[in-house]
């Protein structure tokens, strides 16, 4: 589906890009040992490297290298074996060295590509225009004395790639399936824990506008921006604006600007925000990164199974549609959950438990997957009594219900709440006779051949037995007795 | 009698093992040199503390039969541009006005744990930044040598008070460090031995840097069997350094065999330059006698990219040293000037912090990185470069060891061609160009200018091969027989 905003010149098509910046998960920094937690007190996961003390040098983390390559190839990138770190020089307090060391003309990672599944069932391919490793900046706080700025420098120096996408995001929701898409698949590898809320992943978005089938226009970049949701709104604010200048014979000009939650609205950074000339020339103090191919395919040999593949294998073994499946796979818990029910059943069946009633009821508990009170084991138990014909499918409902409730094991509920089908042909027929003859009329119309009042007619035998009996049976016993004549 | 401090640090060795000498007397002997040469202003801190307590420690190891090796209890400066713990450490600069290091250079480390003792840290240019000493926030280092005219002499730099304090005999050795020449020059003006061995075989880390990709500690000393004695207590690979080649250490001493029969020593014709002073080339030309006599074969040969040495050497040390000052800005330690802004903070902090040298290069370093400027200098700077390391690579194929004079004059006196920076670049113009191949090079004095200052003539090696060069100044040195010493204390 084209999302296409409608100007009073006619329609314009919304071109974006995105840097998403995302903190690589591991114990120690870029280049130094000091620790990368999320939430320790200020200034106390500083070494002297990363305070920028007179004489210190980086080291290199093995570990951050690996978790990029690792990254790179789950993006189904080129792994160039020849990097570059680089310094990015720019003065700012919570930048201590004075210069970002990052990746500048020769990243670690070259072009990949993620592919989206769109709500409207169509699939779309964005390219990936590199991922480069970088040093994360410490945080300048402004609102703690009335007149001077406190720095903190636990980020300082933490692990971040830079994973820049090519300008083929067309929409608002491409913008958030996109950045879904790769917080999913930098969970699924383990290199980035993706919470958005802690600052581990904030993307710049670049927006312009244009009308079909032009070249592009000028683009602005919005920095910084650190959820899904303010991600669709710039680009959707950002353009509508666009339109808007260009429309009234303005010009749309190039720069920085930032969203402002608050107001719902992007504006201009100050210029001396931004403009630097950054004067990057490679590190003197790191050699260039040269990566073995066989250190490459080693990772390669540990990637896990990521979203993509793991959907292909649930639409064919478990035979879920291609929606289904891009649903269960997003988050590496839903998967196993939704796997652990689904082996050796019905695929389609656990999948509808999983995605409405489970999802459903999760959602209005406030709860994620990984601690639901209903276990795998237990929904896969609820599905086998159901398959057994032990319970029909308005009890499992209801048992359903109390398992949310108390967290019990299915079998136990049935058997102490007495809750089993009606197996038994003579308390079935018995409860049919009865209603029979409780309702003559009823019974005489279907004897003269309105087949409608059997619905009815098995509604009667259900109430009687509390719901236990069996639905298809009472059927069959009711169509014997009535069409004798 | 001679003062103990000037004692060779292998005649010390001796008479500490004999045990005719202790640690703490030749400490004390230093330490009353250094008072008595105060006026040199060689040292901008001096430790004397620190240097009684390891030279007690030292001998106390020696009656215990634990001595750590050949430089156990032997008193060094250190030069302050090394990170000392808990010793300020000013770099020469205002800007780092009481900096005291919580941690230790790792050469400064290895030399502590080799047993040697701190005399305190010497003065030095700016950041390293000059070939004269005179860009110190705390004044000029003179040397010790005193010609008739009365005008005090430079000692050469950056690693000045270094060089003076050796050459004056204030300790037995000190480290220096050399980015164009910082300690082949003042040696050769200092009429002492200065070594700076190859890019990575010492740890930069701890060092406050000028040139990250042109840095090297090395030793200077009086006699190059010290040198050799001295860098195998500093050098070696380290970790926290990521340009420290991980490569084992030679017995450096070992290799003065004094003997360089069939060695193959090359002359480079470029490194004859335009108004050089004709006592120079003499002495060059005595030194290649020399090494015939010796049993070397001298072989002519060139180096043909010589002359874009100096020009690409002053595009990429201040590139990168734009880089590594800009650290230096108020907000975590050293001076902070305040302003009404952040950014009028670090304008005031770097406008008073830094001198007039040091600011200069910053502004070249940041112009020739600056966008549209990059291509033309930066990058063309770096081609330079490697063919600079090509033309050394295929004289090597030819010559086991090159010599060249140190510098292009003997000392100057202070004052001279400060007004001037290009005739003061022009001193590294000898040392320049191996500093950007990345070799190991010593100067040796080899002789007396016509007013009676020293002068020194420079070799240099393959790289990693520190033992030929070793080998070769060590023949230089005894062929030369440089015994001049500058005026004593009573003088």
């Amino acid at each position: 589906m084209t999302y296409l905003i409608e100007g009073e010149t006619g329609a314009w098509e919304v071109v974006v890009g995105l840097e998403v910046h995302a903190q690589v998960r591991s114990r120690a920094k870029l280049f130094s040992g000091a620790a990368t937690e999320f939430g320790a007190d200020p200034n106390t996961q500083v070494s002297l490297v990363d305070a920028a003390m007179p004489g210190m040098l980086p080291v290199l983390n093995g570990f951050c290298v690996e978790q990029a390559v690792k990254t790179g190839l789950g993006l189904n990138a080129e792994i160039n074996l020849h990097s570059v770190f680089e310094r990015k020089n720019y003065f700012y307090a919570d930048l201590p060295q004075g210069y970002q060391i990052s990746q500048f003309q020769h990243p670690i990672v070259g072009g990949g590509i993620v592919t989206l599944d769109m709500a409207d069932g169509q699939s779309r391919e964005i390219g990936i225009e590199r991922l480069h490793m970088e040093q994360d900046a410490g945080k300048s706080m402004h609102d703690q004395d009335p007149g001077l700025s406190f720095i903190d420098l636990n980020r300082a120096g933490v692990c971040l790639m830079e994973i820049v996408s090519m300008p083929d995001i067309r929409s608002p929701e491409e913008a958030g399936e996109f950045v879904r898409k790769l917080r999913s698949i930098l969970r699924y590898l383990g290199t980035c824990d993706g919470n958005m809320e802690q600052g581990s992943m904030r993307a710049d978005v670049n927006v312009s506008v244009r009308k079909p089938g032009e070249d592009y226009r000028t683009r602005t970049e919005t920095k910084n921006v650190n959820s899904i949701k303010f991600i669709m709104q710039v680009v959707e604010i950002e353009a509508m604006r666009q339109v808007e200048v260009w429309e009234q014979g303005g010009e749309v000009v190039q720069e920085t600007r930032l969203f402002d939650v608050a107001r719902n609205e992007t504006r201009p950074m100050r210029s001396k925000e931004f403009a630097h000339d950054y004067r990057y020339f490679p590190d003197p103090d790191l050699l260039p990164l040269k990566l073995s191919q066989a250190f490459v395919d080693d990772i390669r040999a540990t990637l896990p199974e990521l979203p993509d593949q793991k959907k292909v294998r649930f639409m064919t073994a478990y035979g879920l549609s291609s929606y289904d499946a891009g649903v269960l796979v997003q988050e590496q818990d839903t998967a196993r959950y939704f796997e652990e029910v689904a082996v050796g059943r019905d695929g389609k069946q656990a999948a509808n438990w999983v995605t409405s009633n489970l999802f459903g009821a999760l959602n209005r508990l406030g709860l994620t997957i990984s601690d639901s009170p209903v276990s795998a084991g237990n929904l896969g138990k609820l599905l086998d009594l159901q398959s057994a014909d032990v319970i029909s499918g308005r009890i499992a409902k209801e048992v359903f219900e109390l398992m949310l409730e108390t967290g019990d094991d299915p079998v136990r509920i049935v058997e102490a709440k007495g809750l089993k089908q009606i197996t038994d042909s003579g308390a079935i027929e018995a409860a049919v006779d009865a209603a029979i003859l409780a309702n003559p009329e009823q019974a005489q119309q279907i004897r003269d051949g309105n087949d409608k009042a059997i619905g009815w007619f098995v509604g009667q035998v259900m109430q009687a037995t509390g719901g236990k009996a069996n639905p298809g049976s009472v059927n069959q016993m009711l169509r014997a007795k009535l069409s004798a004549n | 009698m001679p003062e103990l401090a000037d004692l060779t640090i292998s005649e010390a060795r001796q008479r500490l093992d004999r045990g005719d000498l202790t640690a703490v007397e030749l400490t004390r002997s230093c330490l009353a040199a250094m008072t008595a040469k105060q006026d040199l202003n060689a040292f901008i801190t001096e430790t004397p503390d620190i240097a009684l307590a390891r030279a007690g420690e030292s001998d106390e190891r020696r009656v215990r039969g634990k001595t750590l090796g050949a430089m156990d209890g032997i008193p060094v400066a250190i030069k302050d541009l090394y990170c000392t713990e808990g010793v300020l450490t000013t770099a020469g600069s205002h800007i780092l006005d009481g900096f005291v290091p919580t941690y230790e250079s790792t050469v400064t480390a290895n030399l502590r744990a080799a047993g040697s003792v701190m005399l305190g840290k010497t003065n030095l240019d700016e950041f390293a930044m000059g070939s004269a000493n005179v860009t110190s926030y705390y004044g000029p280092v003179k040397s010790p040598w005193k010609i008739s005219d009365g005008k005090d002499r430079v000692p050469g730099g950056s690693s000045g008070g270094s060089a003076a304090a050796v050459a004056a005999g204030l300790c037995l050795g000190a480290t220096g460090t050399d980015t164009g020449g910082s300690i082949r020059q003042p040696a050769s003006f200092s009429g002492i031995v200065g070594m700076k061995p190859t890019y990575g075989r010492c740890s930069r880390w701890g060092i406050v840097a000028f040139a990250s990709s042109l840095d090297q500690p090395g030793p200077m000393t009086r006699t190059v069997a010290d040198a050799a004695i001295m860098l195998q207590a500093m050098a070696g690979h380290d970790p926290k350094d990521s340009t420290s080649a991980p490569i084992g250490l030679p017995d450096f001493a070992a290799a003065l065999t004094n003997d360089v029969r069939g060695m193959k020593i090359g002359i480079p014709r470029e490194y004859v330059i335009d108004g050089m002073p004709g006592e120079i080339e003499a002495l060059w030309r005595k030194g290649a006698e020399m090494f015939r006599d010796a049993g070397a074969e001298m072989i002519d040969i060139s180096l043909p990219h010589t002359r874009f040495a100096l020009p690409a050497y002053y595009i990429v040390a201040p590139a990168e040293a734009s880089s590594n000052l800009a650290r230096y800005d108020g907000v975590r330690y050293g001076l902070r000037v305040p302003g009404e802004t952040l950014d009028e903070m670090y304008a005031r902090t770097r406008a008073e912090g830094f001198g007039e040298e040091v600011r200069r290069r910053i502004m070249i370093g940041a112009y020739v990185l600056s966008a549209g400027y990059y291509d033309a200098y930066y990058v063309q700077a770096q081609k330079v470069r490697t063919r600079i390391a090509e033309d050394f690579t295929a004289a090597f194929s030819k010559v086991d060891a090159i010599l060249t004079p140190t510098a292009p004059s003997a000392a100057f006196a202070i004052g001279e061609k400060m007004d001037d920076p290009l005739a003061m670049y022009l001193n590294d113009v000898f040392t320049v160009p191996s500093s950007m191949a990345g070799l190991p090079g010593i100067s040796v004095p080899a002789g007396l200018s016509a007013e009676g200052l020293p002068l020194g003539l420079q070799l240099i090696s393959r790289p990693f091969d520190e033992e030929t060069l070793f080998r070769a100044a060590g023949v230089l040195e005894r062929q030369a027989q440089f015994t001049a010493r500058p005026a004593g204390p009573g003088e």
